[in-house]
C-alpha cells in the first residue's frame, strides 16, 4: 500500500471517529430543548456531553489538518467549493460551542433559553450539512480543469444531497438519543430511549432510501472507485439490529451497533470515492485523486511517523477520559458542572 | 478572479485573527498560572489555594471557549478563502497544522474536560496533572502554529517544484531561526497577559478589601510571574527585531519610517511619511540609536525603504514592495511602548507585594485594573506589525497575497462571510466579556460554604 492510500484511509478514519463521537454530541444538542422539560433536566442532558464535546470536535480539526498536509489540492478545492455550507457550519459550531460553555453560567431564564436554542440549531445545522457535503462528494460537483469549483451554492442542493443530509441528521439524532439513554439517569434515560425508538423509524427509512438512491445518483455501478460491495447493506443491517436492541432496552449495545452503522455509511462514501477524493461531474479527468492532489513523499513520510506515534496515544487518553466519566449523570448538583 | 475577493478575504482574515488572538494569549498565560495555583494547593493542602484555583480556573474556562471556537475558523479559512495559497504551500504548511491538532489540541481539550468535570472523579495528583497538560498543550499549539507562520515570514526547508513548494528538510522548518524568535516572544507575551489579568482583577478586590487574603496571594504570584514574563518578552523582542533586520529588512525600514539607507542609522521619535510620494512630512530622529538597536553597537547600516524597493524590483520584477508605513510604524510603537510600560508596572507590582504594601497608597494600586488592557493592545499591534509588515507577500519572496485567494469565490460570498463572522463574533465577545466581568467581580467562592444550585457558580 502506498503512502497516498494510507493517508486516504487515515483521513477516512478521522472522519469516521468524528461522526461517531461528535455524532452523539450533536444529537444530544439537537434533542436538548425537546427532551429537557426543566432546567435541571436540561443540565443533566448537556452534562452528559460536557467533558467530551470539545475533544470530539478535535477529530474534525485533525481531519482538516491532515487533509491540508497530505492532500493540499483536496483541501483547497473542497473548502473553497463548499464555501457557503462551510460558513454556515462554522457559524453553527462556533455558536454551539460557546453556548454549551455559557448557558449555565448566568441565572436567567431568557439567557438559558437563548443558549439552549443556540445549542439545538447549532447542532442541527452541522448534522444536516455533513450529509449534504458527503453526498455531493460522491455524486460529484462541477470542477474544471484548473481544479476549481465552477458551480454555485445551488449546485450543491439537490434531491440526493438533501437525502444525504437527512441520513446524517437522523443518524446523529439516533446516536444522541442512544448516548443519553446510556449516560443520563432517570427520568432522562427513559425519555431518551423513547425518543430513540421514534427517531429510529425515520433514520432507518432514510438510510434505506439513501442506499438505494446511491445506485442511481452516483457512479457506484461503473466501478470507478472501489466497489463497496456489501458495506452499505451492512449499514442497513446494523441499523436494523440497533432497533432490536432499543426494543430490548439494551442501551449500550444499541449505541455500539449504531456506531457501526455510522462507520459503514462513512466507509461506503470513502470506498466509492477511492482513489478519487472529489468527483467532477464535468469530466472524469478533472476529478481530484489521491495522486494529483497529494503532497510529496517527504511530507507523507514525516506525517506517517507522527501519526503512527501519536494517534495511539490520543486514543488511549481520550478513551480513558470516557472511562473516568462512565457514571450516569443524575440530578445531583455535584454532577451538574455545566 | 476579481481582486476585490482577495481584498475582502484579507479583511476577513485580519478581523477573525485579531478576534482569535484576543483570547489565545490569556489561555496561554492563565493556564500556567492556574496550574501553579493548583500546585500550591497540592503541596500545602490549604483550602484557600483550592478556592483560588477554582476562581481563576472559572475565568480561564470562559475565555478558553472563545479561543477554541474562533480557532476552527482559522484552520478552515486557508482552504476556503486562500485555495491558491493552500495548493502552493500545503506540502510544507499543512504539516505543522495537522501536527498541532494531533499533538496539542487533543491534549488541551481532553484534559481540560477532565479538569473541569473531574474534581470529584480524579485523584488530587491526576487532577493537577490535567491542568499542567492543558498548559503544555496550549504552549505546544503555539509552537506548531508559529512554525507555520514563520514559514510565511521566512521560508526555509523546501524546494520549488512544478509551481509549488515542496518540503525538503523538516528539521530546518522546526529550527527556523524566525520561529525561535517568534515562539518565545508569543509565549511570554501570553504569560504577560495572564499575569496582568490576575494582577488587575486582584487589585480590584484588594482595593475593596474583599477576600483580601486570597487576592493578595494571587497578586503576589502573578507579580513574580509577570515581571519575569515581561522582561523576557522585551529581551526576546529585541533579539527578534535584530533578526528582522537580516531576514525582513523592509518590515523594519517601514516600522522605523526609514526611507533612505543610513549608517549609522537613526531611530525615529516621530516620523510621518506620505506613502504615495514617499516623502517625509515630519521627521524627528535620534542619531545612531537604530544602529545600536540593530547591532548592539553605535554604527552599522540599516537599509531604507527606497533602496529595498529598488532591490526588490531588480530581483522580483516591477511592483510595489512597500507595506503600509503608517500602520507598521504605529503598530511597532504601540507594541514597544506598551511593552516598556508593562515592564515598569510589573516591577512596581512586584515591589509593592515584596514590601507587603498591597493595602497602602491605594490610588496607585488603582492603576492595575486598567493596566489589564495593555497586553491586549501590545498583542494586537504586534500581529498587525508582523502580518502587515510582510505585505505584499503572503509567503515572503515567493507568493503575493494578491495571487493567493480562491478564484472560485465571488465578492458577494466573502461579504456574506465577513459580515456574519464580524457580527457573530461581536455578539459572542459581548456575552464573553459580560460573563468574565460578572465572575471576576463576584470573587471566589466564600470559604467553608457551598453555593447552592440556584446561585451563580455552576461548576465545582
Amino acid at each position: 500500500m502506498d503512502l497516498n492510500t494510507l493517508w486516504f484511509i487515515l483521513i477516512g478514519i478521522l472522519f469516521v471517529g468524528y461522526f461517531i463521537l461528535e455524532g452523539f454530541d450533536l444529537g444530544v444538542g439537537i434533542w436538548l430543548p425537546f427532551l429537557g422539560k426543566n432546567d435541571t433536566h436540561r443540565r443533566m442532558i448537556i452534562n452528559t456531553i460536557g467533558p467530551h464535546w470539545d475533544g470530539n470536535e478535535v477529530w474534525l480539526i485533525t481531519a482538516g489538518g491532515a487533509m491540508f498536509a497530505a492532500f493540499p489540492g483536496w483541501y483547497a478545492t473542497l473548502f473553497s467549493s463548499f464555501y457557503l455550507p462551510l460558513l454556515i457550519m462554522l457559524l453553527a459550531l462556533i455558536v454551539r460551542g460557546v453556548a454549551l460553555e455559557f448557558r449555565s453560567k448566568h441565572d436567567s431564564l431568557r439567557w438559558r433559553s437563548f443558549w439552549d436554542w443556540s445549542i439545538c440549531i447549532g447542532s442541527l445545522l452541522p448534522a444536516l450539512l455533513w450529509g449534504v457535503a458527503f453526498a455531493n462528494f460522491i455524486r460529484g460537483i462541477p470542477i474544471d480543469a484548473t481544479k476549481n469549483f465552477v458551480g454555485s451554492f445551488w449546485d450543491l442542493i439537490n434531491i440526493y444531497s438533501l437525502l444525504g443530509g437527512l441520513v446524517t441528521l437522523t443518524g446523529f439524532m439516533l446516536q444522541g438519543a442512544l448516548f443519553l439513554s446510556l449516560k443520563a439517569a432517570e427520568p432522562i434515560q427513559s425519555i431518551a430511549r423513547y425518543a430513540a425508538s421514534r427517531i429510529w423509524v425515520v433514520a432507518t427509512a432514510v438510510l434505506i432510501a439513501a442506499v438505494i438512491a446511491t445506485y442511481f445518483f452516483t457512479d457506484i455501478l461503473q466501478k470507478l472507485g472501489v466497489n463497496p460491495g456489501p458495506v452499505p447493506i451492512g449499514a442497513v443491517a446494523a441499523v436494523l439490529v440497533c432497533g432490536w436492541f432499543i426494543h430490548q432496552k439494551r442501551d449500550g449495545w444499541a449505541f455500539a451497533v449504531n456506531s457501526l452503522a455510522i462507520l459503514f455509511t462513512a466507509a461506503t462514501s470513502f470506498m466509492i470515492l477511492y482513489p478519487r477524493v472529489l468527483v467532477s461531474i464535468l469530466d472524469p479527468n478533472f476529478s481530484l485523486t489521491i495522486y494529483n492532489s497529494a503532497s510529496g513523499p517527504q511530507t507523507l513520510r514525516i506525517m506517517s511517523t507522527v501519526a503512527l506515534i501519536f494517534v495511539p496515544i490520543v486514543l488511549v487518553y481520550q478513551g480513558w477520559s470516557y472511562w473516568v466519566f462512565r457514571k450516569r449523570i443524575t440530578a445531583d448538583p455535584s454532577d451538574l458542572h455545566y | 478572479m476579481d481582486p476585490t475577493t482577495g481584498i475582502l478575504s484579507q479583511w476577513q482574515f485580519a478581523i477573525t485573527s485579531i478576534y482569535h488572538f484576543f483570547f489565545v494569549p490569556l489561555t496561554l498565560g492563565l493556564s500556567v498560572l492556574v496550574a501553579i495555583m493548583e500546585t500550591m494547593y497540592f503541596r500545602t493542602e490549604q483550602a484557600m489555594f483550592k478556592r483560588m484555583t477554582k476562581f481563576w480556573g472559572n475565568l480561564f474556562i470562559i475565555n478558553f471557549a472563545m479561543g477554541v471556537v474562533t480557532g476552527i475558523v482559522q484552520e478552515f479559512q486557508f482552504g476556503m478563502n486562500w485555495s491558491e495559497y493552500s495548493r502552493y504551500v500545503g506540502d510544507v504548511f499543512g504539516a505543522p497544522l495537522a501536527i498541532e491538532a494531533l499533538l496539542a489540541f487533543f491534549l488541551e481539550s481532553t484534559f481540560l474536560g477532565l479538569w473541569i468535570f473531574g474534581w470529584d472523579k480524579l485523584s488530587k495528583g491526576m487532577h493537577l496533572a490535567a491542568i499542567w497538560l492543558v498548559a503544555i498543550g496550549s504552549t505546544l499549539s503555539a509552537y506548531w502554529i508559529l512554525v507555520a507562520n514563520s514559514f510565511m515570514q521566512s521560508p526555509v526547508g523546501f524546494v520549488e517544484e512544478n509551481g509549488r513548494l515542496v518540503l525538503q528538510d523538516f528539521g530546518a522548518l522546526l529550527t527556523n531561526p524566525y520561529v525561535w524568535g517568534q515562539f518565545p516572544h508569543t509565549i511570554f507575551s501570553g504569560y504577560t497577559t495572564g499575569a496582568f489579568f490576575v494582577i488587575g482583577i486582584s487589585a480590584y478586590h484588594i482595593l475593596r478589601r474583599h477576600q483580601s487574603d486570597l487576592f493578595k496571594r494571587s497578586f503576589q504570584i502573578a507579580a513574580v510571574f509577570g515581571v519575569i514574563a515581561v522582561f523576557l518578552v522585551v529581551l526576546v523582542g529585541h533579539n527578534q527585531a535584530q533578526r528582522m533586520v537580516q531576514l525582513q529588512p523592509m518590515k523594519i525600514a517601514a516600522a522605523e519610517g526609514l526611507l533612505e539607507t543610513e549608517d549609522p542609522a537613526s531611530f525615529s521619535l516621530l516620523t510621518i511619511i506620505d506613502q504615495k510620494t514617499l516623502t517625509p512630512r515630519v521627521s524627528i530622529r535620534i542619531p545612531r540609536v537604530l544602529s545600536l538597536l540593530a547591532y548592539n553597537r553605535l554604527d552599522g547600516e540599516v537599509k531604507g525603504v527606497n533602496e529595498l524597493q529598488a532591490a526588490f524590483e531588480v530581483q522580483q520584477g516591477p511592483g510595489n514592495y512597500i507595506p503600509s508605513i503608517w500602520a507598521t510604524y504605529w503598530a511597532f510603537r504601540a507594541m514597544v511602548g506598551t511593552g516598556f510600560l508593562m515592564l515598569l508596572l510589573a516591577a512596581y507590582a512586584l515591589y509593592r507585594t515584596m514590601r507587603n504594601q498591597l493595602t497602602a497608597k491605594t490610588w496607585l494600586l488603582g492603576i492595575f485594573p486598567f493596566a489589564l488592557f495593555l497586553p491586549y493592545l501590545a498583542n494586537t499591534s504586534g500581529w498587525i506589525l508582523t502580518e502587515l509588515g510582510r505585505q505584499p507577500w503572503v509567503v515572503y519572496n515567493y507568493m503575493r497575497t494578491a495571487d493567493a485567494f480562491s478564484p472560485s469565490l465571488t465578492p458577494g460570498m466573502v461579504i456574506a462571510s465577513l459580515v456574519s463572522f464580524t457580527l457573530v463574533y461581536g455578539l459572542l465577545m459581548g456575552a464573553d466579556i459580560f460573563l468574565l466581568a460578572k465572575y471576576a467581580r463576584a470573587g471566589a467562592e466564600p470559604a467553608g460554604e457551598k453555593r447552592t444550585v440556584e446561585e451563580e457558580t455552576y461548576w465545582e
